[in-house]
């Protein structure tokens, strides 16, 4: 196959960034989406050129370390996969792949594709989190626990903090982030002491960090890799009224 | 310097009993006169750093992600141990340590493999207690599962995805301490050298991975919990920026490094299939529950596996294995899954790999049940390879997945260094040569959790650490180094980028000192590697510049490190003269292709000291004394 990439490049978070393309030739669909990107690099260093930064890790959807807008689309066109897992063999050959970071105030970029995501750091450390020591806890079977709850807080602690949902919303809302953390610990005993509070300040958070509220478009839920439902953001809010009262 | 393993006196049940007793406190209002530094927020780091800030202690971690949720703990799949016994079928402490030092085919320390079996237990009600959402019965208890290497049901486990769910509940803990201020959290940041002051470690320097700075860090105690070495093999299960640097400079600064040649590799990986492949993807072994492994009795058959009949394939762990099965260890699963491609039984385009059928448990228990329980493994398989694992046979073929051996640490979890303390896979304490599956969980939670918050506070409480901060000589000496070091890198300017010369260092790694070693291989190994040092010191190609932004620079510093390490697994390797674990000597094998331990001359670790860049290692002996598991022949027949 042969690509066209079409790449955000900015050098700083504070210089101006533009579009570059560059032609990548002998492209397998086999290829992981990254795989290309290494090519692509691996290339532009022999010609004694910047390579294009990216972040990215485990390279397997799991860590939420990768991002990328391809085509307009967050992690690309597929659904429930993170830009890592996207390979070749969903584009066509001769297409042209227009990449951009994350594109929201509270994620600035680094450098190229590249953008600090901290601030979803700073809503955790606000009360993502059950108050416990370690040791003198109980022992693990003391409380039982539905099944369905256990299944439903699961579906929500899956969310791995990529940001797709930010920055496919308009609002640059991160309240799907947001309703997944505060649902998990909603739905299990563990999490009623702080359940007020931590809501509260979570969503008090959100703001000061410059992240926008949800009109309801679900766009969130259609680009998350993990799928995560708009219910939990149904169930921020209900949440979050509760603890008003 | 002999190793002394400070090994408390005592039963083995009592030791660690014991030693909590014995150890020096520091009394909860001096707790907050000691800063202590953690490198790497992964399980062990970060439960270690949270921990310790619970107690008083002034924390600084660091990590070169950007979030300590990034660290690749994420991406553990199957479980974690614990010998909680719910299930009600025979499992103990005693048990769960006799199956670990049993599985490590005795080569790990009783005495510190009985003590994670026995802290096993407070990890899962410590999780639960975090909101760790683990499976439950319709009951509302937690559901256990079985794993290779033990016969009882003892693995925790969320879906597909227990790493995660653990790494976060770690991270809960941990952002919950940087709120309260105890710990300054420093992202994106890379450890390129530890401290020493008066012969004890007392800081670290760090590159700030956004802006390039070069920064010390002064404390009175520092922690490495930074991880496995497997991407020496550049293609393995690691993260890609998984590495051995933190561990490295720590051996330069005279850390011993024990039993570097101990790599398990793992047998149920999707299979290599291109060469501008960049990493390699694990299925959790915890298919192997369910899944059958086989290969066509007929060489070189190509047929569809639909239409090679049952009496024409062959099952061949249920053969060799009748009583463990598909559930051998991964040593012997891998080992296997090598004869048999070898053999020319192997399938797929490469003929390496063999299949792994989930059929019978399909028309066992139905597809919903198998989806509802390996549904997220599946999507994964699906995506990667392109083929339906509902419909056709699993490819697998085993790939580098964890390192056993790591930086040598007494029961104290101290490396040779004074106040350096390393935990998790960093270290190599606890699975001797093959790690049975989910205990690397276990043991990094147990190091983070239970142990080094009681031992570091034995070592600050004996004191005789003097009042310094990162003004000290020791510090601008060692920045200066760092830097004409990075200078050095970027000024080479030649033809050859850092992943040319990465893959082939893992071409030689793989070839020469992978899944099974020789002599000859292994010399050869010996001359390849310093020749490719060589060229990477005069003919690598480093884009941009120091003081930015620049992920080039961080791999080619990476790298670096890994061709000095790979040497360095080659010389154990070859020291090794026997086979064990994962291991595996092609002169030291059974009639029957079973590794053949020698435990007259080889029941030790092997510490290498290092001694200069142009000198050989020196070699150090633990010698093992095994007073409650008898040596014998692992056999899972």
């Amino acid at each position: 196959m042969k690509i066209t990439v079409q790449a955000w490049r900015q050098s700083s978070p504070t210089s101006a960034g533009e579009f570059v393309s560059y032609p990548v030739d002998n492209v397998s669909e086999d290829m992981s989406f990254f795989e290309m990107m290494d090519k692509l690099n691996n290339n532009l260093i022999r010609q004694g050129k910047d390579p294009i930064s990216f972040d990215h890790d485990c390279r397997e959807g799991i860590c939420g370390t990768c991002g990328i807008m391809i085509n307009g689309r967050a992690h690309g066109p597929l659904k429930g996969v993170t830009s890592c897992q996207l390979h070749m063999r969903s584009f066509k050959d001769g297409e042209t792949l227009v990449v951009e970071p994350w594109r929201a105030n509270s994620f600035p970029v680094i450098r190229d594709l590249v953008v600090d995501r901290s601030s979803f750091d700073r809503v955790m450390e606000s009360g993502g989190y059950v108050s416990v020591n370690t040791g003198g806890v109980p022992d693990a079977n003391a409380t039982p626990i539905l099944k369905n709850d256990v299944d439903l807080a699961f579906d929500a602690a899956a969310c791995i903090g990529c940001g797709a949902c930010v920055a496919t919303c308009k609002n640059s809302s991160a309240m799907l982030f947001v309703g997944a953390k505060v649902t998990q610990y909603a739905l299990l005993p563990q999490g009623q002491v702080e359940r007020k509070n931590r809501v509260s300040n979570m969503v008090a958070q959100m703001d000061i960090e410059g992240f926008g509220n949800c009109t309801n478009t679900s766009a969130c839920e259609v680009e998350c890799p993990k799928e995560i439902s708009v219910e939990n953001i149904a169930r921020l809010n209900r949440e979050f009224l509760k603890a008003s009262f | 310097m002999t190793l002394n393993s400070k090994i408390p006196e005592g039963s083995v049940s009592q030791k660690w009993t014991n030693h909590k007793f014995g150890i020096k406190l520091v009394n909860p209002a001096n707790k907050r006169k000691y800063d202590v530094i953690v490198v790497g927020t992964g399980l062990a780091g970060g439960a270690a750093a949270a921990t310790m800030a619970e107690l008083g202690y002034n924390v600084k971690a660091f990590s070169y992600h950007e979030s300590p949720r990034r660290a690749h703990s994420i991406a553990a799949q199957g479980g974690i141990n614990a010998a909680k016994n719910y299930p009600n079928d025979g499992d103990s402490i005693y048990r769960l340590f006799y199956d670990t030092v049993k599985g490590g085919d005795y080569r790990a320390r009783e005495s510190n493999v009985y003590r994670l079996a026995e802290v096993s237990n407070h990890i899962i009600d410590q999780c639960v207690a975090q909101g760790v959402p683990f499976a439950r019965e319709y009951g509302g208890l937690l559901d256990n599962r079985s794993f290779g290497g033990a016969q009882v049901s003892r693995t925790f486990y969320a879906r597909g995805q227990t790493g995660q769910q653990l790494l976060l509940g770690v991270y809960s803990s941990l952002v919950r301490q940087m709120n309260t201020g105890k710990v300054e959290f420093f992202p994106r940041h890379d450890m390129l050298d530890v401290v020493k002051v008066d012969g004890k470690a007392r800081g670290i320097i760090t590159r700030n991975l956004v802006t390039g700075e070069i920064t010390s860090h002064s404390a009175h105690a520092v922690i490495l919990a930074t991880g496995g070495y497997g991407n020496v093999f550049y293609l393995s299960t690691n993260a890609m920026a998984s590495n051995v640097t933190a561990s490295w400079r720590a051996h330069k600064q005279g850390a011993y490094f024990a039993n570097p040649c101990f790599t398990q590799i793992h047998p149920t990986c999707i299979p290599v299939s291109s060469d501008q492949q960049s990493k390699l993807t694990l299925m959790s072994e915890s298919l192997r529950n369910d899944g059958r492994v086989w290969v066509p009795k007929k060489q070189g058959d190509d047929r569809n596996p639909k239409d090679i009949s049952e009496d024409e394939r062959d099952y061949y762990l249920e053969r060799l294995y009748p009583s463990f099965g598909n559930l051998v260890p991964r040593d012997v699963a891998s080992r296997r899954a090598k004869e048999m491609c070898d053999k020319g039984h192997g399938v797929g385009p490469t003929k390496l790999a063999v299949y792994l059928d989930f059929e019978d448990v399909m028309q066992r228990n139905g597809k919903d049940w198998v989806s509802e329980k390996y549904g997220n493994l599946f999507d994964m398989y699906k995506q990667i390879t392109g083929e339906n694992p509902y419909e056709t046979p699993m490819k697998i073929y085993p790939a580098v997945h964890y390192t056993m051996g790591g930086l040598w640490v007494d029961y104290n979890l101290m490396s040779t260094v004074p106040g350096l303390h390393i935990l998790g896979e960093a270290n190599f304490s606890d699975h001797g040569a093959n790690r049975l599956g989910a205990s690397a969980l276990m043991q990094g939670l147990a190091d983070g959790y239970f142990i080094i918050p009681y031992t570091i506070g034995d070592y600050l409480a004996r004191g005789g650490l003097q009042d310094i901060n990162s003004s000290h000589e020791a510090f601008k000496t060692a920045e200066k180094n760092i830097q004409t070091n990075l200078e050095k890198m970027m000024a080479i300017k030649g033809t050859k980028t850092v992943d040319d010369i990465h893959k082939e260092l893992g071409k030689i790694m793989w070839e020469y000192v992978g899944m099974a070693r020789n002599k000859e291989g292994l010399n050869k190994a010996l001359d390849l590697i310093p020749q490719l040092r060589e060229e990477f010191w005069s003919n690598v190609s480093i884009p941009g510049g120091l003081n930015e932004f620049n992920p080039e620079l961080e791999k080619a510093s990476r790298l670096a490190d890994f061709l000095e390490l790979g040497e360095l697994m080659a010389r154990d390797a070859l020291n090794r003269e026997e086979s064990c674990g994962g291991h595996f000597r092609e002169e030291y094998q059974t009639s029957e292709n079973e590794a053949k331990r020698n435990d007259n001359d080889f029941a030790y670790v092997a510490a290498w000291e290092f001694k200069g860049a142009n000198n050989k290692p020196e070699l150090h002996k633990e010698d093992l004394i095994f007073d409650e598991v008898g040596l014998t022949t692992r056999s899972y027949k």
